[in-house]
């Protein structure tokens, strides 16, 4: 993302770039560091510009104001961040029902030490400046309905962001008390006006009217603004429901009704149709139930993945069915993965020669003790069996990429035939650190 | 699975309600246990939500109900829910297999711990499938190895067993008829590997399925709890 600011022509698939102020890692209100990714400059050059502004009679806070008010807020930030820290970047993060989600870290503190900041040089600001006593008396109300609309406005930027991020909905009660401060903010603001003006007799009549206006407003309108609000949150749940299903269609479309077309192009060749289906039905599995694990072909990085990739892979290649059973979990090292091209090619010799009596079934199961973890692999087949000594010594396959593997990694391989025919292969590798 | 085709007798029938809420299945499914012919296997009602499946199976009371996880209307939890009256019956009481594609835990624990005999998959041949309807009407519990794999995570060792709830967890026994089935072991094979009688296995499978439906230990809830169940 970062590059794409910098070097936008090279590889931006929008390109009219539209200013939006940053979500991330900003203090105020994301406008400085939108501005300095949308011109490519660094943040601090335009956060000092703004400054310098300030000094000049106050111009730069109502630019900034400006821009907070016009600028949409935009997620991913065009911004760039010279120190790309974890601190302040929008990560996915698979959650325990296996779905990714956006999650913004935000940067409080420094939000916070702006805020603080601003207020410090707003003060120094104000006792630097000589105003005539009438306009000085209005200073400090107005300033106090700036904090509030400040204030309720920063809250109205954060609750955009938690619709995209889905944070913040445990902070209900913060946002909340926020909103409160806010309106007192800007009522004792208004307030502060009326008894400058000196008509602090009228002040109790003119609240009363204030009120009942407001009430009635809120008589006319509430039902109104009511609806409204229902109809727009139904039709954002409309809105997500038909991207599910496009996503859900997108999928279907791609490969499992071309798995279909291949299907009835080949529906002579059973075994053709028969490895398709399968295929596809693991591939829809893994789509269905492990959303996180479905999309990231690169290298298993645990026991169970790589058992389930291996086999899927021989079924593919051979096919033959394979029923996998998996028991517990724990990373890779370099001996499980020993053990896993071990059963991988137990798998292959139990497609070959065994695949005709019926589904090979591969089980593992990682098993952890407080001495450590042992992982357990067995694949059988019900083929027609088979007898080590019966091979002939020089017939490397079994005693090398099996046996010879396992035990040069500190692991025991077992062959063995099952009583009613077929053979079953038993691997066993210790990992010696504990897993959490 | 297939050794229970020898006990089998001539004489053997059953009635079995299908519930599953795709039509196409269910007339597979008639169609697999049609052509084994001679099984002696009657469906007698089908189903295709929870409601009509609680009616049907109250109307024409079952031995046997080929129960799918994901119905309409609750999922089949809410079957077994609602004929929990007609599965304590003493007499003729309702067993229930479940039957599905699912390959989500939750799902399979969910339905054994309502009160299902057994889980095999769709996959299943015509004669295993008939294979397991007799074992749940005996009232044996059908293990596939899949559900085998499932148990066997969710009583998974941990590091601090707890001492005093020594029934609720499997014996090293029970465990080891778990991991065989889910290795793809019959019950006859299972009995020749341990030494034992094939009715031994079948009452280690029945002990854990009770053990399934009754444990409320703090190991089951904290793997349902980690797969956001409770």
């Amino acid at each position: 993302m970062p590059e794409a600011a910098t070097a936008p022509l090279v590889e931006d698939p929008r390109p009219p770039r539209k200013l939006y102020r940053s979500s991330d890692g900003r203090w105020l209100g994301g406008v400085a560091r939108g501005l300095a990714g949308h011109l490519g400059l660094p943040v601090v050059w335009v956060r000092l510009v703004f400054v310098g502004l300030f000094m000049a009679d106050g111009l730069g806070a109502l630019l900034y104001a400006a821009f907070w008010f016009f600028v949409p807020l935009g997620i991913g930030g065009v911004g760039t961040d010279p120190r790309p820290t974890a601190s302040s970047v929008l990560t996915t993060e698979v959650s325990a029902d296996g779905r990714r989600r956006l999650v913004a870290r935000r940067p409080d503190k420094g939000q916070i030490l702006a805020l603080v900041l601003m207020v410090i040089v707003a003060m120094i600001f104000v006792q630097n400046v000589h105003l005539s006593g009438n306009t000085k008396a209005y200073l400090v109300p107005t300033v106090l309905v700036g904090a509030g609309v400040a204030l309720v406005w920063r809250q109205a930027d954060n609750a955009r962001r938690a619709r995209w991020a889905e944070v913040g909905r445990r902070r209900r009660t913060l946002n909340l008390a926020r909103a409160a401060a806010g309106v007192v903010l800007v009522g004792a603001g208004v307030t502060g006006i009326f008894v400058t003006q000196g008509s602090t007799e009228h002040l109790g009549s003119i609240l009363q009217a204030a009120l009942a206006v407001l009430v009635g407003i809120a008589l006319l309108a509430g039902p109104y603004l009511i609806r409204m609000t229902q109809d727009l949150s139904e039709e954002r749940l409309m809105r997500i429901r038909a991207q599910e299903r496009a996503e859900v269609a997108a999928h279907v479309h791609d490969s499992v009704l071309h798995t279909l077309t291949l299907i009835q192009r080949n529906a002579d060749n059973a075994g053709e149709v028969r490895r398709l289906a399968r295929a596809q039905e693991r591939d829809l599995r893994a789509w269905l139930y492990k959303p996180a694990a479905a999309e990231n072909p690169q290298e298993p990085e645990t026991v169970a993945e790589a058992v389930k990739r291996n086999a899927a892979e021989v079924e593919d290649k051979h096919g033959v069915p394979l029923e996998v059973v998996v028991v517990g979990d724990c990373p890779l090292d370099e001996a499980l993965t020993a053990q896993m091209q071990a059963a991988r090619e137990a798998m292959v010799n139990a497609a070959k020669y065994g695949g005709e009596g019926g589904a090979v079934q591969v089980y593992a199961e990682i098993e952890t003790t407080s001495e450590g973890v042992e992982v357990f692999v067995s694949v059988r087949d019900r083929g027609p069996g088979f007898d080590m000594d019966a091979v002939p010594a020089d017939r490397m396959g079994v005693r090398e990429s099996i046996i010879g593997r396992m035990e040069r990694n500190g692991g025991t391989a077992r062959l063995r035939a099952v009583p009613d025919g077929g053979t079953e292969v038993e691997l066993t590798m210790k990992r010696a650190e504990r897993t959490s | 699975m297939t050794d229970a085709a020898a006990e089998q007798g001539p004489g053997r029938h059953v009635r079995v309600v299908l519930v599953d809420d795709h039509r196409m299945f269910r007339t597979g499914v008639q169609a697999e246990i049609g052509r084994t012919g001679t099984t002696g296997v009657e469906v007698v009602g089908e189903a295709a939500d929870v409601d009509q499946a609680v009616t049907v199976i109250t109307a024409t009371r079952p031995e046997v109900v080929l129960l799918d996880v994901h119905l309409p209307g609750g999922g089949g939890v809410e079957v077994l829910r609602r004929s929990a009256a007609l599965m304590a019956d003493a007499e003729h009481p309702v067993r229930f297999l479940a039957l599905s594609v699912s390959d989500a835990a939750e799902d399979v624990i969910g339905v054994i711990r309502g009160g299902a005999r057994g889980y095999v998959t769709k996959t299943i041949t015509g004669t295993d499938l008939v294979d397991s309807i007799f074992r749940v009407q005996d009232g044996d519990a059908v293990f596939s190895p899949r559900l085998a794999g499932f148990v066997l995570d969710a009583f998974a060792s941990t590091d601090a067993p707890p001492v005093d709830e020594d029934l609720d967890r499997l014996t090293q026994r029970e465990r080891e008829v778990l991991r065989l089935i889910a290795r793809g072991y019959a019950y006859k094979e299972i009995a020749k590997q341990l030494f034992i009688s094939v009715k031994t296995v079948e009452s280690h499978v029945s002990a854990v399925l009770r053990k399934l439906q009754l444990s409320n230990r703090h190991e089951l809830t904290r793997w349902a709890t980690a797969r956001r169940l409770v």
